[in-house]
């Protein structure tokens, strides 16, 4: 590539990145601001941060929020891995075309479609035999319902990529197709669920829609709260809460990329020093 | 480990159990094409037997077969008296060295090696000790903490040798073993390899597509194409015997030509692209009718600048290409028929002529007539 | 596995490979199928003040099963100019997004894969953190960018490129910017992804036969980069279509998308049938992108 093609490369994308990035520097920015006008800078404050502890209404719902978000990340991961594991190790079954098809359907389908739909079968079995009733639980599966796809399909793509012969040395050193799983499979995928979990609970604690079809008359969710906020305009405890959110985040994906490489490099370094000495 | 000079010659243990593992008319189908044709075969115990072939000829599948990994359409197989078809891979007394390996990136060397064990639910102490066993005869003792990309292809080799025999198993399956290896390394390891198996004394099957590895390490070895065994016998036997076209082109090289027998018993074939006839010497042969296939090994021929002095059994042509290859030298003759033969002359035998035969020299092939092996096909 | 393999599990348990299979099957099908068969019930009932607010499709009178199947909704779906505009105006605004976000996304995501490979990481990292970062708080961040009284306003005021404010909020405008911004990650990842494992010397061996950088490029690297470029595509737009959040924070009163539409229906109107007539309308609408889709999931993890 010539200089020049590389200087305007580099130009566009640090235009691509600061699209991507000014809007949170600004929440980050604003959320300093002691001006109540979020936009109008009067001076340097913390005052907001200060609020929010004195905000009982969102942080019962962040409690609530976080709770379901955790339920939400291992439901997800459980059914998710299991879902995966189906559609990597079984080569053809009955019905397979329809499972693939409720696997990846909801990787694009509108939100807003499967929150009515949920809600609507909710109804008709409460009606039917009176449970259950709009609330935490009802969230938690239409959460999971979210979530599962990203998880089955990263499962699913870890596992193709695996050593098949990997289970069958180890079916044929005795250990049953259980065995398998627990000893083999799911250690190497490790990776695969951890980041699952996280994505989960990401996609939870966000999540507008599906919530506010689902949730019923005592749970609140943070997300709905914040919505109901913002539909008002520019709040700066909104600013606040969106910084925490913000640091939380890039401190953990940060992190966990640092982690990873590091792993990696170690790994690389290692197989090549094996290489090297005597077979 | 060096090569142990004390092992004794190639020969199947003639003393045991020659039925110790039976192959029983076995056939699988992948679709509509049999993977395995109708295969029967019978292994002794302690012995060394290699299923040679090209890629799809169906040894792999064969060799899945045994270790549980497919199951038969029909047929059955008998280890040790116990008929194993229907049972899983992990029910046999079957262990198998996979052509990847396959360690366990997760676990350490002797967490691998140890994993068999511990699902027959052995005792840790136990455990403990025949692993370090294992180990040390394949000389990985000392890596035994290490995981399995911190080693060499050739140590996560051993490793999987290791954990292959920790168990005891009656019949050891080993799945292209080298072919993850570099060429020079081969041999030796190769020897090292089958001088491991000859001490434990385990019965193993071998599947490569080298027939180099099944010549050196094999006690006896079956040569297969389609799905079928073409052949079956010691390296010696269907070397100089083969029986059939694809045997002796498989293993090693060979001349091969088209000969119609004289039919009077003289053992003479006829044959378009030699000046003189063939002359076989075996009895059976001898009395052929009709046309056949005759084999004769590049190596077995003689070179020389002079006319040989017998009647049948000989070709003029001249040098065409040659490549030296060091501690021989592989020549092609083209015959005034068109045809092209292929002449491997030792050293020796080169720095007996008079000359080296160069490029577009006039030269003479001879052979003897126990040279000759006629083909079934 | 094989399929024998795989059967080795059902040797061990009676029926184990069906259990196996079964269990998120069943969980599919009950939280996924079924609930559609809810909405197709409701879809044909009629509004009223009750809990539900719908009238029972079949009653027991008399001893006999009564069916009150109304299509009024699905005629209204089909032709109320509210519906249809609506319909009309999403699948515009996520056409617009899809297009927008390829034309920015496709060669940042070419420039990051075509970078040093330890950049790279750091780079493709970079544009994911947004992604992970929660989406209420970003779509949020723009008001305060796109207000008249925002930066972007003040910024341009203060460089006298303008002398009045543009109008950048509520309206058109600061929706498509809100959709852009916000799938602009869903779009980069796949298409990274693919342009990342595309075969190098594919290109060096073009160049070697005489194509200019740019000529390798169109000859080579978009047509095979074509199935990312459609996935890619069809993993914005048909989510983009039923989008509520954003149209309803960063679009004006006139940007109406078909999820807001169904959101008034449900809260604000209460006039569930309606909305579930709408919905069942949008499932078969989105039917097929959503078909396309899955045969180019079913592509890439194609079996070995």
């Amino acid at each position: 590539m010539t200089r020049t093609h590389r200087v305007l490369g580099n130009g566009y994308l640090a235009l691509v990145f600061l699209f991507l990035y000014v809007p949170t520097a600004s929440v980050i920015v604003y959320s300093f601001n002691e001006s109540q006008l979020v936009t109008v800078w009067t001076g340097f404050s913390a005052r907001w941060y200060a609020a929010l502890t004195t905000d009982p209404e969102l942080i019962s719902a962040a409690w609530t929020s976080l709770e379901i978000a955790l339920a939400t990340a291992f439901s997800s991961v459980v059914v998710g891995t299991w879902a995966g594991f189906v559609l990597a190790r079984f080569r053809k079954f009955r019905g397979q075309t329809l499972f693939t098809a409720m696997i990846n359907a909801p990787l694009v389908i509108p939100e807003v479609i499967q929150g009515i739909s949920l809600l609507l079968l909710f109804v008709a079995l409460q009606q039917a035999i009176g449970w259950p009733a709009r609330g935490l639980f009802t969230i938690w599966i239409g959460h999971t319902m979210l979530c599962v796809s990203y998880v089955a399909i990263t499962v699913q793509s870890r596992l193709a990529s695996m050593d098949e012969s990997l289970h069958e040395a180890a079916q044929v050193l005795g250990a049953t197709p259980l065995r398998v799983f627990f000893d083999i499979t799911l250690p190497l995928i490790s990776q695969a669920l951890i980041s699952g979990w996280l994505l989960s609970f990401t996609i939870s604690l966000d999540d507008v829609l599906m919530t506010a079809f689902l949730s019923g008359p005592d749970s609140t969710l943070l997300p709905m709260v914040v919505f109901s906020r913002v539909r008002l305009g520019l709040n700066p405890e909104i600013n606040a809460l969106g910084t925490l959110f913000i640091v939380a985040v890039t401190v953990g994906v940060v992190v966990n990329n640092h982690l990873m490489l590091k792993r990696q490099r170690r790994r690389d370094q290692e197989m090549a020093l094996a290489l090297r000495s005597a077979p | 480990m060096t090569f142990d000079a004390t092992r004794p010659q190639k020969s199947p243990c003639a003393d045991l159990q020659p039925d110790f593992v039976q192959i029983i008319d076995v056939t699988k189908k992948f679709g509509d094409a049999p993977a395995v044709d109708h295969v029967s075969l019978s292994i002794r115990k302690k012995e060394l037997f290699a299923l040679l072939g090209s890629s799809g000829c169906g040894k792999s599948t064969l060799l899945r077969l045994m270790a549980g990994l497919e199951t038969p359409d029909s047929g059955r197989i008998v280890v040790d008296g116990q008929d194993i078809t229907r049972l899983p891979p992990y029910q046999r007394p079957v262990n198998m060295m996979f052509q990847s390996y396959a360690l366990f990136p997760h676990m350490t060397v002797e967490a691998n090696a140890a994993y068999g064990l511990k699902r027959e639910g052995v005792a840790k102490a136990e455990v403990r000790e025949r692993v370090a066993a294992a180990l040390d005869l394949v000389q990985m003792g000392k890596y035994a903490q290490r995981k399995p990309h911190q080693l060499s292809g050739g140590q996560q080799q051993r490793v999987a040798l290791a954990r292959s025999l920790v168990k005891r198993p009656k019949l050891l399956l080993l799945d292209e073993p080298m072919s993850a290896l570099d060429k020079k390394i081969r041999q030796q390891t190769q020897f090292e390899l089958g001088n491991i198996l000859y001490a434990v004394g385990v019965t193993c099957v071998l599947v490569t597509h080298d027939q180099e590895e099944a010549m050196t390490m094999a006690d006896r070895l079956a040569v297969m194409s389609d799905g079928r065994i073409l052949q079956m016998g010691t390296p010696n036997e269907v070397y100089e015997s083969p029986t059939c076209r694809f045997a002796a082109e498989f293993i090693g090289s060979t001349n091969l030509f088209k000969g119609v027998a004289a039919g009077d018993a003289s053992g003479l074939f006829h044959c378009e692209d030699l000046d003189a006839p063939l002359q076989v010497h075996d009895p059976v042969n001898a009395r052929m009718n009709g046309p056949a296939q005759i084999s004769l090994r590049p190596e077995r021929i003689t070179m020389s600048l002079q006319r040989a002095e017998q009647e049948f059994n000989w070709a003029v042509g001249k040098v065409e290409q040659y490549a030296y290859m060091g501690s021989y030298t592989l020549y092609y003759v083209r015959l005034a028929s068109g045809r092209l033969m292929a002449v491997d002359m030792s050293r020796m035998a080169v720095r007996a002529m008079e000359r080296a035969p160069d490029y577009g020299d006039t030269v003479y092939l001879s052979w003897g007539p126990d040279t000759l092996v006629v083909l079934a096909t | 596995m094989s399929s024998v393999a795989a059967s080795r599990v059902g040797s061990w348990l009676p029926s184990g490979r069906t259990l196996v299979i079964a269990a998120p099957f069943a969980f599919l099908l009950v939280f996924f199928m079924v609930p559609f068969a809810a909405v197709l019930k409701i879809s044909f009932a009629d509004p009223q003040m009750s809990v539900p607010p719908y009238t029972p499709i079949a009653e027991l009178k008399d001893g006999y099963l009564h069916f009150t199947l109304t299509l009024a909704h699905y005629r209204a779906v089909l032709t109320d100019a509210l519906y249809v505009g609506s319909y009309l105006y999403s699948i515009e605004v996520a056409a617009l997004t899809t297009l927008i976000c390829l034309l920015v996304g496709y060669p940042a995501c070419y420039l990051i894969a075509r970078s040093d490979p330890s950049r790279r990481n750091l780079l493709i990292m970079a544009v994911m953190l947004p992604f992970w970062t929660s989406y209420l708080i970003r779509v949020y961040a723009w008001i305060g960018l796109l207000k008249n009284q925002g930066l972007i306003n003040h910024f341009l005021l203060w460089t006298r490129l303008i002398d009045q404010p543009l109008k950048l909020y509520h309206n058109n405008c600061g929706l498509l910017i809100g959709m852009v911004y916000n799938y602009l990650p869903y779009l980069m990842l796949p298409l990274y992804a693919h342009l990342v494992k595309m075969d190098v010397t594919l290109l060096e061996a073009a160049r070697n036969l005489g194509a200019k950088p740019w000529q390798a490029f169109f000859t080579i690297t978009l047509p095979l980069s074509r199935r990312a470029i459609i996935a890619s595509s069809l993993l914005v737009f048909i989510p983009a279509v039923g989008e509520y959040v954003i149209p309803e924070i960063l679009g004006g009163s006139n940007s109406l998308m078909i999820g807001r539409v169904m959101w008034d229906d449900f809260f604000v109107n209460t006039d569930w049938p309606s909305a579930s007539a709408a919905t069942a309308a949008m499932v078969v609408l989105l039917l097929l992108p959503m078909a396309w889709f899955q045969r180019l999931q079913r592509r890439e993890t194609a079996p070995r």
